[in-house]
């Protein structure tokens, strides 16, 4: 689960260095790419472009007419291990429905281990996930904190289209899905909460770091939020602070 | 008076694109853009617009346009059949059309993509930034999507600036090249060394599976060393991902921003015009270079690009319709006459 001792770096083309820090899902892991992120956002190097965080690794745009790779290397390396604290985690509850036309894998999901459909909504719900990741596609967040006991490798046989708002889960992991698209994850749930809509600001609803529960909701209230979803609320609100 | 380019047909894909959307790939979206970005930039350079201006991706098959204003500037950069009212025009030069003509973009003679930049550029506005559109996210250009027959395009310039029209001279018409120089990397230790060395040595097709995001290639398998699944991180435009299968991917403009397969090797950003250009069915290899070449490369490609505006020649009169001749013209009777030429 440990970060290396010193973090690999890798070329992606001549213009974009991958900092790999593990080899592992794990929140440790992913704190430390936020705040390799964050103090590299901090040291404003000339050259630097658009960074993205993932799993275990910063992916990090660059210029080379502007800095030279090994003159980025030395910098990074300055830069690890990122000591900064972070700012604290957002904190979303997300509802969703569980079930039936909305999570339309549920039964199959519990037989499979050997649950009821209400345990395992109840297990979904108990935990406190953290974004580990948005990416693949627009707004698609990927969630760690899954009860190991949820955990379940992909369907077989993908399905060539799922709907936005898509909650489901993929070997040790839940996401959140944001459009429409083919995926082979099982669906538990669907949310009314649109993590991208272009015409809200935000357009991105979750960042890496944030921390999300799950609250469950019956159609009806589902109907109602996705109304509100669609007239630009967020619909995901902050939790309480304690 | 307003001024506008109306789709009488939009061809096989036509859409609005520029240099592409940076700042989001944290979340998930890619830049999109012109798949060819060096062609978009000729073509803007073509008719005096800023290198990144939004202009109309076509592919394969182009769009036909009406002219909905008093003129329009045009400039096209592609290898395509192009026509004016039935009058065939050439590209990689500027053409001054009038209210009511017919531009008509055939089909691609060479190559997959082309470029109709129109001076002043589209009167679109930005979205997150840019008026590229993201055809998965539904973002940018006209109503995030293709163009479909009877979009009404709007310029920003209801009149063309006064100006002679202009010609890409013939050096500078890029040639299609099927070799693609890539970096290794950044999972090239997912590969054995002659698992990489097979794969320099093999020749890929391009399949019918093949779009703005990316194309997949048939040929010779790539073995794995250590699985083929990799805990997913970041792509970059020309990454070069190995699935199961063995038979490459390489991620174009409207890529996925992260992938959980072995990424084997990324294709220099000066080559991605290369890449842009692939049909389906087209043969494809692939070289190394080391990062210093491709910083280098990179280097020599900005500046060639830089130098673009100057090296424009005055295109002459509108009636030469063959480029070649009328380059050949302006070689003879040097650029100052040019202009006056019949």
């Amino acid at each position: 689960m440990a970060a290396y001792d010193v973090p690999r770096f890798l070329n992606a083309g001549e213009a974009a260095l991958v900092v790999e820090i593990g080899d592992s899902i794990a929140a440790e892991l992913s704190e430390r790419v936020a705040m390799l992120d964050a103090a590299l956002a901090a040291a404003a190097i000339p050259g630097v472009g658009e960074t993205v965080p993932t799993y275990r690794s910063l992916l990090v745009n660059y210029d080379p007419a502007v800095i030279d790779t090994g003159g980025l290397i030395a910098r990074l390396r300055a830069l690890w291990p990122s000591a900064g604290r972070l700012a604290a985690p957002r904190h979303w509850i997300v509802p969703v429905a569980y079930g039936g036309s909305f999570g339309e894998d549920l039964d199959e999901f519990a037989r499979r281990k050997a649950m009821t459909s209400e345990a395992v909504v109840e297990r979904h719900l108990a935990g406190r996930y953290r974004v580990y990741m948005v990416g693949f596609m627009p707004g698609f967040t990927y969630l760690g904190g899954l009860d190991p006991e949820l955990a379940l490798p992909r369907r077989d046989v993908p399905r060539t289209l799922t709907p936005a708002g898509s909650i489901s889960i993929g070997g040790i992991q839940t996401a959140i899905s944001s459009i429409a698209a083919p995926s082979g994850w099982h669906l538990l749930g669907r949310t009314p909460v649109r993590a991208f809509d272009k015409r809200r600001d935000p357009p991105f609803l979750f960042n890496t770091g944030d921390l999300i529960s799950f609250e469950r909701i019956d159609a009806a209230a589902w109907r109602e939020l996705a109304e509100a979803a669609a007239a630009g609320e967020p619909v995901a609100r902050p939790a309480t602070p304690p | 008076m307003s001024a506008a380019l109306e789709v009488i047909a939009p061809g096989l894909m036509t859409t609005v694109q520029d240099l592409g959307r940076f700042g989001y790939q944290r979340f998930g979206l890619s830049p999109a853009g012109a798949v060819d970005g060096l062609a978009l930039q000729i073509a803007n350079a073509l008719v005096g617009n800023a290198p990144g201006e939004a202009a109309l991706e076509m592919t394969l098959q182009g769009a036909t346009l009406e002219i909905a204003a008093p003129a329009a500037r045009l400039a096209f950069a592609g290898d395509f059949a192009l026509a004016i009212d039935g009058r065939p025009v050439a590209a990689y030069r500027s053409h001054l059309a009038h209210r009511g003509q017919l531009l008509a973009v055939g089909r691609a003679k060479s190559g997959l993509r082309g470029y109709l930049a129109v001076a002043g550029g589209l009167a679109l506005a930005p979205e997150l930034g840019s008026r590229a559109t993201h055809l998965r996210a539904g973002l940018g250009g006209l109503e995030g999507r293709d163009l479909r027959g009877g979009d009404r395009l709007e310029l920003r310039a209801a009149a063309p600036p006064a100006g002679l029209e202009r010609a890409l001279s013939a050096a500078d018409i890029p040639e299609r090249r099927n070799l693609l120089r890539v970096v290794l990397g950044p999972q090239d230790d997912y590969f054995d060394a002659a698992a990489i060395a097979d794969f320099f040595k093999a020749t890929y097709t391009v399949t019918a599976s093949a779009d703005r995001m990316g194309m997949r290639l048939a040929g010779p398998r790539i073995r794995h060393a250590r699985g083929f699944d990799v805990i997913s991180d970041a792509v970059v435009t020309g990454s070069i991902q190995v699935p199961g299968s063995g038979e490459p991917i390489v991620m174009l403009a409207e890529r996925q921003t992260t992938g959980g397969y072995p990424k084997l090797a990324t294709v220099i950003g000066a080559d991605l015009p290369q890449a842009a250009q692939a049909r389906p069915g087209t043969s494809l290899r692939f070289t190394p270079v080391d990062l210093a070449e491709a910083q280098r490369v990179r280097a020599a490609q900005l500046a060639w690009l830089a130098g673009l505006p100057q090296r424009l020649v005055p295109a002459g009169a509108a009636r030469w319709n063959d480029a070649d001749r009328l380059l050949g013209l302006n070689l003879i009777s040097g650029v100052a006459d040019a202009a006056s030429d019949p």
